[in-house]
């Protein structure tokens, strides 16, 4: 057997500890993933947990958040992987909250497999060599002679075989050994294959339980009247809520009045009958207002660029052509399916929660602080989500639910219609985006500028993005507006939009210089290799590998074969490169996306089902926001309060997809974001192709002049 | 409030709730049948949808008072095992990403697959153009729904 030696760290720490009726639970934690491969704003920290019983159930704990990014499945296969156990026959359970076994369980940052790989490995292979020495005790042998067979040590000169159970109570009075050989990739009999959902079956069936569907003894449904933006709770009357069957009490928390019932019906119609007054708290804003002041930012330099290469002035100074494109960027609710909700149960020295919660940690520290008990005194659990897409990284919805039960005194649901969580107030924040790029005589792009704007939103560029590195005269000036609205991550945080302004505007200036958009990215990272402008924050060839491999899965070269007209869009985030290929028709003046080509480098895949998965999800994604995304706000209420105002993508303009990966040994990087940036692009590329129309604004605006 | 016969999944449960009420709560709420989610609650969605005599129906917007004469359907219902075809082809393409959506879909795609045994893929598109799925499960509804119409998907 080839193998590689690791040392667990010494900050790396394995815990052993013996369950009742004997067995071996193994747990472990290590410090924070190097920080080179976290490039965005959320942390990740590897974490895992194998429990074997003596009748030899195998159980590998998932301790990160699923919402539908499938780490219930590929982080288990990591562990199982190492640990030698056959994949079909084991029980993966989800962990609660448990910051001594765990460092920190956030699904965020498209960190979980990224982050955990070398920890999860390890786990296995350390569990796997205590079983080992076990078994070589328990018969007397050299432990060199053992080895494993997927859930049985082996011995290999008397033919002895026992399953992993039979030693597992052994195993937990072992030491843990402090260096552990991890399998040579050649071996691996479960990472890179095929595997569905290990949820597919109960979600099928009905039975998989999200956090809506918490029911527990004497639990009271809630729902609750909160505020606009700009408005606060002047006074309310009750008496018709209380005359609703079903309604048990109400009360005030805050500016929100909570209406608790025994049926989620009878909380709504008691909800609906509350009479409430509310008064002005602050200026009440209208979209307009945000893209005036974000108008105004983009006409400025700041006082600290972003990034600032050669001398963009001098070049624009000297430029024989200057093009100029601003781009528009909507506020956009996460509108996960399964719509925000958690259940507390408080009581006067402790508190546990449970429900979807992409990040249980925080949940925890910010509920001890609003309760005032101590986070020993809390428990969090994590029931399966519907989609969190960066919305469920908050703790208002937990923290809420919480202090309802603490007025109340009584366990309870807090559940929000629709309605209330489009209209919840936490969003993706708007942007603008201004572009303006120098060229020069012999038809060179000499300078790049962009001023960027957003509201709320700390840094509103990705400065050091392709062409960063490729352009000598290249500088980001970034602006923040502050404003009283709410914004938070939202798949893929400023990658999202950015991706679409940049590589619209690369394709801009391609045509400008009279270049393939293809052979003039290749052009611009030929130079970021050659003669680099600053520092380079991407790895040029990987870059180059899948500009190259999305090009020749789409066929890329020749406009309007069929009907077809193709466009193209790349990106490097959450350390995953991505490049595709749209191809669009025009049919009856409405636009038709048919395919998307899709180019992915994420170093290792652990589960290629599941990661195409999360590229189609991510393209789908993307593409449907860039048609249909706009939430508007109109004296801090947002217009859109339903999906009969608020469009998302539906089956008929879902494309076909293609995903190739690019064969890899490398550290496995992000799955959940780096799908949907370059969609936007790819698909208002392959739309000016066929229209020659360009498009500066989500949504969008796909009236086509008839005959065009 | 009132009482009402239902027959919901082949057993017929009196529930004592307000006439107005929702399909939808009295299946979750009361009978305690969470498979079918709610999504929006004004039948632009698609998870909350059922069978009322084998026709695909949102559940947010049919008072229990209307869904007393016929039979119900849930997703816990479609199958003993998750044996349908429909359900089986959704696992075989690893269709669920989150899966809240899922069982509305499979509600429909099965009602729809029994009266349209072999249907072309806009047929496919218009049966299923009623749903949400937030994760952008659609290529693999489609290809899932290709599939079970290919094992027989009328059941
Ligand atoms: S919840 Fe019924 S259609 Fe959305
Ligand atoms: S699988 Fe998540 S909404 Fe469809």
């Amino acid at each position: 057997m080839k193998t590689k030696a690791i040392t667990l760290s010494r900050r790396s720490f394995l815990k052993v500890s013996s369950l009742a009726g004997g067995g071996i639970v193994l747990g472990f934690s290590t410090v924070k993933a190097a920080s080179s491969i976290l490039d965005d704003a959320e942390l990740f920290e590897p974490n895992g947990f194998i429990k074997i019983t003596p009748d030899g159930i195998i159980t590998i704990m998932a301790p990160n958040p699923e919402l539908g990014q499938g780490v219930k499945t590929s982080l288990p296969m990591i562990v199982a992987e190492e640990l030698d156990v056959d994949w079909s026959k084991i029980v993966i359970e989800q962990a609660p909250l448990n910051t001594e076994k765990f460092e920190r369980q956030v699904a965020g940052g498209s960190g979980s497999v990224r982050s955990s790989w070398d920890s999860f490995r390890k786990a296995g292979a350390t569990a796997r060599k205590m079983l080992i020495e076990a078994a070589a005790k328990k018969w007397n042998v050299n432990t060199a002679e053992c080895t494993t067979d997927k859930g049985f040590v082996v011995h290999k000169g008397s033919n002895k075989k026992g399953s992993y159970g039979e030693f597992a109570s052994l195993a937990s009075t072992m030491e843990i050994p402090k260096e552990v050989k991890l399998k040579d990739p050649s071996e691996y009999t479960i990472i890179g294959t095929r595997q569905r959902n290990v949820e597919n079956k109960s979600i099928i069936t009905g039975k998989a339980k999200y956090g809506f569907d918490t029911r527990r003894e004497g639990m009271l449904f809630a729902m609750i009247a909160r505020p606009s933006f700009g408005k606060k709770l002047k006074l309310f009357d009750d008496t018709a809520t209380r005359a609703v069957t079903g309604v048990k009490n109400v009360v005030q928390h805050e500016n929100s009045v909570a209406v608790l019932a025994t049926s989620t019906w009878a909380a709504k119609k008691g909800r609906d009958a509350l009479k409430l007054v509310w008064e002005d708290d602050g200026p009440l804003e209208s979209t307009p207002d945000y893209m005036e002041a974000l108008n105004k930012l983009i006409q400025q330099k700041s006082d600290a660029p972003k990034r600032n290469d050669g001398d963009v002035d001098q070049a624009f100074a000297g430029a024989a052509k200057i093009l100029e494109t601003t781009f528009e960027a909507p506020f956009l609710p996460h509108a996960p399916m399964e719509p925000m909700n958690f259940f507390a149960d408080v009581r006067e020295d402790k508190a546990d929660l449970y429900g979807p919660t992409q990040t249980p940690a925080r949940t925890r520290t910010d509920a001890a602080k609003a309760l005032g008990l101590p986070e020993s005194k809390i428990t969090v659990g994590m029931s399966r989500q519907g989609g969190g897409f960066g919305r469920r990284l908050q703790s208002d919805y937990s923290v809420e639910a919480a202090m309802i039960s603490k007025l109340a005194k009584s366990p309870v649901l807090v559940v929000w219609t629709r309605e209330d969580d489009m209209q919840g107030g936490i969003y993706r924040p708007a942007g603008m985006y201004n572009y303006r790029a120098a060229i020069n005589a012999n038809k060179e792009l000499i300078g790049w500028h962009l001023r960027a704007a957003a509201v709320n939103s700390g840094n509103a560029s990705r400065e050091n993005s392709f062409p960063a590195g490729a352009v000598s005269n290249f500088r980001v000036d970034s602006h923040n507006h502050i404003s009283k609205i709410t914004v938070g991550a939202w798949r893929a945080p400023n990658h999202n939009f950015i991706a679409f302004t940049e590589e619209s505007f690369i394709d801009e200036i391609a045509h400008e210089l009279g270049k393939d958009p293809v052979a003039f990215r290749l052009e611009l990272l030929d130079r970021a290799k050659n003669s680099p402008s600053g520092s380079v924050a991407y790895d040029i060839e990987k870059y180059r590998g899948v500009v190259k491999l999305a090009a020749e899965m789409g066929n890329w070269g020749k406009q309007g074969v069929n009907g077809i007209y193709k466009g193209f869009g790349a990106h490097f985030s959450f350390g995953t490169y991505v490049a595709q290929v749209a191809d669009v028709s025009i049919v009856d003046n409405k636009v038709k996306v048919h395919k998307v080509y899709c180019a992915v480098d994420c170093g290792r895949v652990i589960n290629p089902l599941g990661a195409e998965q999360q590229i189609e999800g991510g393209i789908i994604d993307g593409l449907g926001h860039a048609l249909y995304g706009e939430l508007t706000l109109t004296k801090g209420v947002a217009d859109q309060k339903n999906f009969n105002s608020y469009k998302l993508i539906r089956i008929p303009d879902a494309p076909d997809i293609e995903v190739k990966f690019v064969n890899s040994d490398a550290h496995p990087q992000g799955l959940g974001e780096p799908g949907l940036p370059p969609t936007g692009a790819a698909v208002a590329n392959a739309i000016f192709a066929a229209t020659g129309k360009r498009l500066k604004k989500q949504p969008f605006d796909l009236r086509i002049e008839p005959g065009s | 409030m009132a009482t009402f016969k239902l027959n919901v999944n082949n057993k017929t449960h009196t529930v004592d709730v307000d006439p107005d009420t929702p399909l939808l709560w009295v299946l979750r709420d009361t009978l305690g049948l969470t498979g079918t989610k709610y999504g929006c609650g004004i039948a632009q969605c698609g998870a909350c949808t059922v069978h009322l005599n084998g026709n695909a129906i949102r559940s947010c917007s049919l008072p229990v008072s209307a869904a007393t004469s016929g039979k119900i359907t849930t997703i816990e219902g479609l199958s003993e095992n998750g044996t349908h075809p429909v359900q089986l082809a959704w696992d075989e393409e690893d269709v669920p990403q989150c899966g809240y959506c899922q069982a509305g879909q499979i509600m429909t795609a099965a009602a729809f697959l029994s009266r349209k045994p072999n249907p072309t893929d806009a047929e496919i598109e218009t049966a299923m153009a009623s749903h949400i799925c937030r994760c952008g499960t659609y290529t693999r509804i489609k290809k899932a729904i290709r599939l079970a119409a290919e094992k027989g998907g009328k059941k």
